[in-house]
């Protein structure tokens, strides 16, 4: 992994957001650590995968790194520019360059603009095209991803769910974007069309290059349409590989656990697989256990994992872990 | 074994402004004492209402029960008085709602609304029922049971909330439990937990499940028979091993073939069922599946095939069933 081939690097990032008491003098009384120390890169024209139960901080991590959120600490870098550091015109220009999909396809589309309105809506905010040009150009989109071009003039409840998704797709496309973030694009999705916008979106990165970065939690989904994974469990990435890696020799016994929930839609298999419950809930990000996160509920934790957070560490190449069993066992020397 | 459950020919419309939704059109199915039985179907497919119409749950205007019979252990639950039906719902047959959070009364503690129905079905009094409801959360792995009798919902998580639930309908020891989606609000790992939960309690209590989703997977570890639902009908049935080592519906094809699977082989292109789903105002008189059926041909969009036998216990309604024979749904390029 040469680094001009890296176009994201995140380093350190954290997000907290303030828990606050009191109307008229607010009191800041705690933290909701959503994001707690996160790094990783992100290649040119691959798929990251990011995945992790509801509340983790997957959707933190996305809306960070294209700075809808300003983060509490760490860095961005983006094609090797820190986005952190960024202000008012700068920013808005890279803007142009990053874009993001969202979950849900009923409330991420304005239902007063027209299909038009909304696919041209970038193009005008970064005065690319306008009037009849825009109007070509919108036509373009729709046709790229699948819409008859012909709706333009048609509001967002006339559309299917699918079809939804489909114009999202295609104004997160317009500025002709290098990266975009999905945030669980199809979740909300019925499962024959999920099918459908996901082999649109692997059609898009083969055609446009794209460099996607694709948050879910289906996890057989995400093994799906990534090259590398990152696992994450309240707030940090607890393990990242490329994908046969992580489903096949996973290291951490939350990936263990989490690919063991997964139920494969065949039963002869489903028979014989062996399963890890986890006992209880995921604990509170205002206040995380001490020592490694995924303690309280580890099958195999150890005394020093309640006391000490384990780092990050490459254990063989390209596969990173946290986990204090994994690394007295594996690492080179013991 | 007994039948527990015999249904015939239900159909459930909703009269709407915009016209007659045909939610349910004309479905059969039987369900033996202690078994499991899997409804599967996309959103709008008919299989919440299904199992709402046999509770007799259908809010009426605009819904209606038009036609059918439902038997539960040979007596027609259709045509029983709303004071009868009253005494089924919760002691003979109980439901787990999908939505955790919105099924509970937020303003009363979780041992309030377990006691009610125990209460009400079971005569008894509140000392007795608050002992039998902390039973019944240690049941379904509550840790601190009796302690958390006093607590509102919102100081559970939503898996707790689930389990909460799941006490609830097994209070009064239901010979059927029927789940809708339970598991479809809840994280992997939680979903794991309450499909485990379910398998121990259907073995130790010997009651018949129905259980409704639209996670193919799910089902696969949980029942013995699956129906699949397209558009208010059944379009196919199956024992569990037979509908996944040989689907026959182009539908069920489709749902199989459009799913990743944590065991393929990486790489693998997913065949996505093109289309949208069906509108159930406007029906063509044809197989609903029609306009996005690869195996389509004239005569199914002129009639409705009906279910037919195309193996032990396998039903399929296609007129082209002898085309998808040996078809596997994971051919992919």
């Amino acid at each position: 992994m040469t680094g001009n081939n890296v176009l994201v690097q995140v380093q350190n990032l954290k997000k907290y957001f303030p828990i606050t008491r009191g109307l008229v003098f607010s009191r800041h009384v705690g933290d909701v650590k959503a994001v707690d120390d996160v790094s990783f890169d992100i290649v040119r024209g691959e798929t990251l995968g990011l995945v992790g139960e509801s509340g983790c901080g997957k959707t933190t991590v996305g809306r960070t790194i294209i700075q809808l959120y300003r983060p509490t600490a760490g860095h961005i870098y983006y094609d090797g520019q820190d986005l952190t550091q960024m202000k008012g015109s700068d920013m808005r220009h890279m803007r142009r360059r990053m874009q993001i999909i969202f979950q849900d396809p009923y409330a991420s589309l304005n239902p007063r603009l027209t299909v038009g309105a909304i696919v041209g809506e970038p193009l005008e905010i970064h005065r690319v095209a306008h009037g009849k040009e825009m109007r070509e150009r919108v036509e373009q989109l729709l046709e790229l991803v699948g819409l008859n071009p012909y709706f333009v003039n048609r509001y967002p409840h006339e559309f299917s769910g699918g079809q939804r998704q489909r114009i999202g797709v295609a104004r997160a496309l317009a500025l002709e974007p290098e990266f975009i973030v999905c945030d669980e694009p199809i979740s909300a999705l019925d499962v024959s069309i999920q099918a459908q916008i996901v082999n649109l979106l692997e059609e898009l990165q083969g055609k446009l290059g794209l460099t996607y970065l694709f948050i879910a939690h289906d996890l057989s989904m995400v093994r799906h349409i990534s090259d590398r994974v990152a696992v994450m469990y309240l707030g940090k990435v607890v393990e990242l590989s490329d994908r046969n890696t992580v489903y096949t020799n996973p290291l951490h016994p939350y990936t263990q656990a989490l690919l063991s929930a997964v139920p494969i839609p065949d039963p002869v298999v489903e028979e014989k697989r062996q399963r890890i419950i986890l006992e209880g809930d995921v604990p509170s990000p205002v206040n995380p256990p001490p020592g490694c996160n995924f303690s309280t509920r580890c099958p195999v934790a150890m005394d020093v994992c309640c006391e000490i957070d384990p780092d990050f560490i490459e254990i063989e190449p390209g596969h990173f872990c946290a986990c204090h069993l994994v690394q007295s066992q594996k690492r080179p020397g013991n | 074994m007994a039948n527990l459950l015999e249904v015939r020919n239900l159909q459930t419309q909703f009269f709407t402004q915009d016209g007659v939704v045909h939610a349910v059109s004309g479905i059969s199915y039987d369900l033996q004492e202690g078994a499991c039985l899997g409804i599967v179907g996309e959103s709008g497919c008919g299989k919440s209402v299904s199992v709402l119409s046999v509770m007799r749950l259908i809010p009426d205007p605009p819904g209606k029960i038009v036609g059918g019979e439902v038997f539960f252990r040979g007596r027609d639950l259709l045509r029983l008085s709303d004071e009868e039906m009253r005494y089924v719902r919760g002691a003979e047959i109980a439901m787990v709602f999908q939505e955790p959070m919105t099924s509970l009364n937020p303003v009363l503690t979780i041992g309030f609304q377990i006691m009610e129905a125990l209460k009400l079905h079971q005569g008894m009094n509140n000392k007795e029922a608050r002992e039998r409801a902390a039973e019944l959360l240690a049941m379904v792995n509550i840790p601190q049971a009796a302690d958390r009798l006093d607590d509102f919902p919102h100081q559970f998580s939503g898996g707790m909330r689930q389990r909460v639930m799941i006490a609830m309908a097994l209070s009064c020891s239901p010979s059927l439990l029927i789940a809708d989606e339970p598991t479809t609000a809840l994280d992997v790992t939680i979903q794991a937990q309450i499909v485990e939960l379910v398998k121990r309690l259907r073995d130790k209590l010997g009651m018949a499940v129905i259980w409704i989703t639209h996670d193919l997977g799910v089902i696969a570890r949980l029942a013995e028979r699956v129906i699949v639902m397209y558009a208010g009908y059944i379009i196919e049935e199956a024992t569990v091993k037979e509908l996944y080592a040989s689907p026959r519906h182009p539908y069920t094809l489709g749902l199989l073939g459009s799913l990743p699977r944590l065991d393929e082989a990486p790489g693998t292109k997913l065949v996505s069922v093109r289309g949208q789903p069906p509108d159930l105002i406007y029906r063509s008189p044809g197989c609903p599946f029609a306009p996005r059926c690869n195996y389509k041909t004239e005569h199914c969009e002129r009639e409705m095939p009906l279910l037919e036998a195309v193996g032990v216990g396998h039903q399929v309604a296609c007129w082209e069933k002898s085309r998808t024979e040996g078809v596997r749904p994971y051919d992919r390029e």
